[in-house]
């Protein structure tokens, strides 16, 4: 990535330090997320096991998943308010399919394409008809979640022998520890979080359409008069961000081997969370994939956290509030001092 | 010379806007390796000719030829692909990404695992130094360059796509001396690798140095095209303005300068009022009845320090005086309790109110000093609307239309009512004229002149030096985000003076 190099620049004072600055909000969540870790361990002497951090990794696969998904629009200064919704129509669609004996790998690929779908309504409702992001995606959130309740307001279970659940699954044991608490496991979930990660990271940092995307969230009419391709641009994070959700939804579904029409209620909020506890600047412009995953690991880890602290699982909601307040406040010291 | 083939011809261009005629069958022609001028004052047309060529705008009528093929160009991409570069006056780069990255946006070098960075940066530079730009670091961001640096780095980005049309659209105007010549500098470089460059910019001085043909557009009309070296600056002049050079002098008249009695007391008076990073603390006096012009370019702090005086940006130094007393003015709901009123320059965004109507525009300022619960009762209302309608003559005349329906003109004058109906004893006015016909401006010249001759306390600011030379008693030329003279406009003083003011200023620096 990029490190600022201060090759034969004469008379430019020190600027390697503002590319560094940009990345504080970043490395704040590193730190974050490795001291919660340390405290854990030191109060409670569980979170260093493998068992643990295996089980948060499986557990909120599909939290990463939809943090990149969320990084996309995000970083254009908009937002997709849908992916929840979309977690939810795609479960119910699947479960329904599956128990009337639709093949799994048919399953798979008419969820996702449910949620391209979904995807590029967006971009038609914030291209052609010149929406904002945020009124679009609402539309688009209230129409997918709609449709999932019409289709059914049952808990829907995965029928026996599916071909499905193996994604989500127990998965395969890297290292079997006599004690099992401290098994290191993995399942094929985690893999497609990992993938979905690798993917956005070198969609943005090594494609013309990621640099697109930066571009747009510096100024979108100096990226429409340098003449990037920014409406294609749009239509392809807004199908990304979907299509992204319907996997998080398969993800997450084959591992509960449940769906009902209200799964994902708040997921897009838990989504801008991780993004905005990543460092990625609300407005556009700066940020990176690997910080909305550790925001995403950080938003994972405060659950086990506060719930061994004795905080109440109702407070938790006011422990994500605060951490995304003291965030932004870093965020804006950052903008401030890169203004100065 | 002749025999030399243009590049582009743009023939019997003609774009209409609702109800105007912006451009009337305009011709143009760029050559190869050659500097052409556009030339015309502010609402000639040169700006909507850029944007015919740049595929902004569409044309309605007309031909545009790039290199011998008929070219239909809708959109940005278009023009890019043609050839056609462009830079505009605000520099339109992405202050979030790197210098290199700026450059190549978009013609990144790309490997088998996506962008290659190492060699996308490498190209960068070597693009910079073809520009004499070496010694910028492609991977430090663009924020840490100034603007006129991100304009030479805009200029660079122009010939990465190896442009054969690179069109500068006033991209001297918020540069000092020395800025301008680094910038003439690459110009010459990129002429004589054969490029063909359209350059707009009000300094004749730059015109005279850099061009080598100009084209003169007049009201959206296409007057001639003419060598540079071949014609008089006042042939010019007189062309632009529609008036022989002798003509000129007459219209130029200045009015009667109101003279200050010795010991008479300003309106307002400032002392060292300033805010940093916007404009430098600041002495100023405006008299009643005095129209104080504010000179200066893009960014020198002109509309800084109008905006300061009416509090929309909080001073953080300096003291405020009113009639003698001292006041506070720290943001504009504590400047119009005190009787001052600013007219924006950004007259869509902080003027009008566009889904409001003329009537509710106008009494919107007079409202807010009387509080929320007492509503201007109707027939006040009534007379203070008709009364204005009519003397401003807005048109057209019916109050209860949609303010953003109305031309530029008229909508200004509205605003300007609505500053009058608070009766102002300061009222400050930004860029009143800009970008309105004129028929329109005219009239609201007249007006300032005769809200002086009431005994108001003036402020003038205006990018047009000639409307400033005309209409005020003394001159406030700033530059940099200083105050730089204070010229009491007597019949010596012409534009001449303050360019050159302006000029000299620099080079003390």
């Amino acid at each position: 990535m990029t490190t600022a190099t201060t090759v034969n620049a004469p008379a430019k004072k020190a600027k390697g330090g503002k590319f560094n600055a940009q990345m504080i909000p970043t490395i704040a969540a590193v730190v974050i997320f490795i001291l919660m870790l340390i405290m854990g361990q030191v109060m409670f002497g569980t979170y260093f096991r493998l068992g643990f951090i295996s089980s948060l990794f499986i557990d909120h696969a599909y939290l990463i998943i939809l943090a990149v998904a969320m990084t996309l629009p995000i970083l254009t200064g908009g937002i997709d308010l849908s992916v929840g919704a979309i977690v939810a129509i795609t479960a119910v669609v699947g479960m329904k399919l599956l128990n009337g004996g639709a093949p799994a790998p048919l399953v798979l690929v008419i969820m996702l394409l449910i949620g391209a779908a979904f995807g590029l309504l967006a971009g038609v409702l914030i291209e052609e008809f010149n929406m904002q992001p945020f009124i679009a995606t609402l539309s688009t959130m209230f129409l997918a979640r709609g449709i999932a309740s019409i289709i059914s307001t049952d808990s829907l279970t995965m029928p026996e022998n599916n071909g499905f659940g193996w994604i989500g699954g127990e998965g395969w044991k890297i290292i079997d520890n006599p004690k099992i608490s401290n098994d290191l496991s993995i399942n094929l979930g985690v893999i497609i979080a990992v993938v979905v990660v690798v993917f956005g990271y070198i969609l943005l940092h090594h494609t013309r359409t990621g640099r697109t995307i930066y571009a747009i969230g510096g100024s979108r009419s100096s990226a429409e008069l340098m003449g990037l391709p920014v409406k294609r641009t749009q239509y392809v994070i807004y199908l990304t961000s979907a299509t992204l959700a319907a996997l998080a939804s398969i993800v997450y579904t084959a591992n509960i081997g449940s769906a009902k029409n209200t799964v994902g209620v708040g997921w897009e909020l838990d989504a801008v969370a991780s993004v905005v506890i990543g460092g990625t600047i609300i407005t556009g412009g700066f940020g990176y994939v690997l910080g909305s995953v550790l925001g995403a690991l950080v938003r994972s880890i405060l659950e086990p956290l506060t719930t061994d602290f004795g905080v109440p699982a109702e407070a938790v909601q006011i422990v994500v509030g605060i951490m995304i307040l003291v965030f932004v406040v870093l965020q804006r010291a950052v903008t401030v001092l890169q203004k100065e | 010379m002749t025999e030399k083939q243009p590049i582009v011809v743009m023939k019997g261009i003609t774009i209409e806007f609702p109800g105007v005629k912006a451009l009337d069958g305009v011709d143009l022609r760029l050559f190869p390796g050659e500097v052409h001028a556009l030339m015309g004052e502010n609402g000639a047309g040169k700006s909507t000719m850029i944007k015919a060529l740049t595929g902004v705008y569409k044309i309605d009528a007309g031909s545009i030829t790039v290199d011998g093929k008929p070219t239909q160009l809708n959109g940005t991409l278009d023009a890019q692909n043609a050839g056609i570069a462009t830079v505009y006056q605000e520099v339109n780069l992405c202050t979030n990404l790197s210098i290199g990255e700026n450059v190549m946006l978009g013609h990144e070098k790309r490997g088998p695992l996506g962008i290659d960075w190492r060699k996308t940066h490498a190209e960068a530079r070597k693009h910079l130094a073809k520009m004499g730009l070496e010694y910028l670091d492609p991977r430090a961001p663009l924020s840490s360059i100034s603007i006129a640096m991100q304009q030479l780095v805009a200029i660079a980005r122009a010939m990465v796509i190896d442009a054969k049309v690179l069109i500068l659209d006033e991209p001297t105007s918020s540069l000092d001396a020395n800025e301008v010549q680094d910038l003439f500098e690459i110009m010459r470089k990129v002429r004589d690798s054969g490029v063909a460059i359209l350059f707009v910019s009000h300094f004749l001085d730059q015109i005279y140095e850099i061009t080598d043909r100009l084209t003169i557009l007049r009201n959206g009309q296409f007057i001639k095209e003419v060598m540079t070296r071949e014609t008089p600056r006042d042939e010019l002049i007189g062309m632009m303005i529609g008036k022989s050079a002798d003509e000129l002098s007459q219209i130029g008249a200045k009015k009667a300068r109101r003279e200050i009695k010795p010991g008479e007391k300003p309106v307002v008076s400032i002392r060292q009022l300033g805010r940093k990073g916007q404009i430098e603390p600041t002495d100023q006096d405006v008299y009643a009845g005095e129209v104080v012009g504010f000179a200066g370019l893009l960014g020198s702090g002109r509309t800084e320090l109008g905006r300061l005086m009416f509090g929309a940006d909080k001073p953080d130094h300096g003291e405020y005086y009113l009639n003698g007393k001292k006041i506070s003015v720290d943001s504009p709901y504590t400047a119009l309790k005190n009787k001052i009123a600013y007219s924006t320059e950004n007259r869509r965004d902080e003027g009008i109110i566009g889904d409001l109507t003329v009537r509710q525009n106008m009494l919107i300022a007079l409202q807010a000093t009387r509080g929320m619960f007492k509503p201007i009762p109707k027939k006040e209302a009534d007379e203070i609307v008709d009364k204005y309608m009519k003397e401003l003559n807005v048109r057209p005349p019916d109050p209860n239309k949609l303010i953003k329906n109305l031309s530029g003109g008229n909508q200004q004058k509205v605003l300007i009512a609505r500053w009058l109906a608070v009766h102002p004893e300061l009222l400050i006015l930004d860029e009143p004229t800009r970008g309105i016909d004129i028929g329109a401006k005219a009239e609201i010249q007249q007006k300032v002149l005769e809200l002086a001759a009431q005994g108001m306390g003036v402020v003038f600011i205006s990018s047009e030096l000639e409307e400033v030379v005309r209409l005020s008693d003394t001159i406030t030329v700033l530059k940099d985000h200083k105050k730089i003279a204070n010229i009491v406009n007597d019949d010596t003083v012409s534009q001449a003076t303050i360019v050159e003011t302006i000029a000299n200023s620099g080079k003390e620096a």
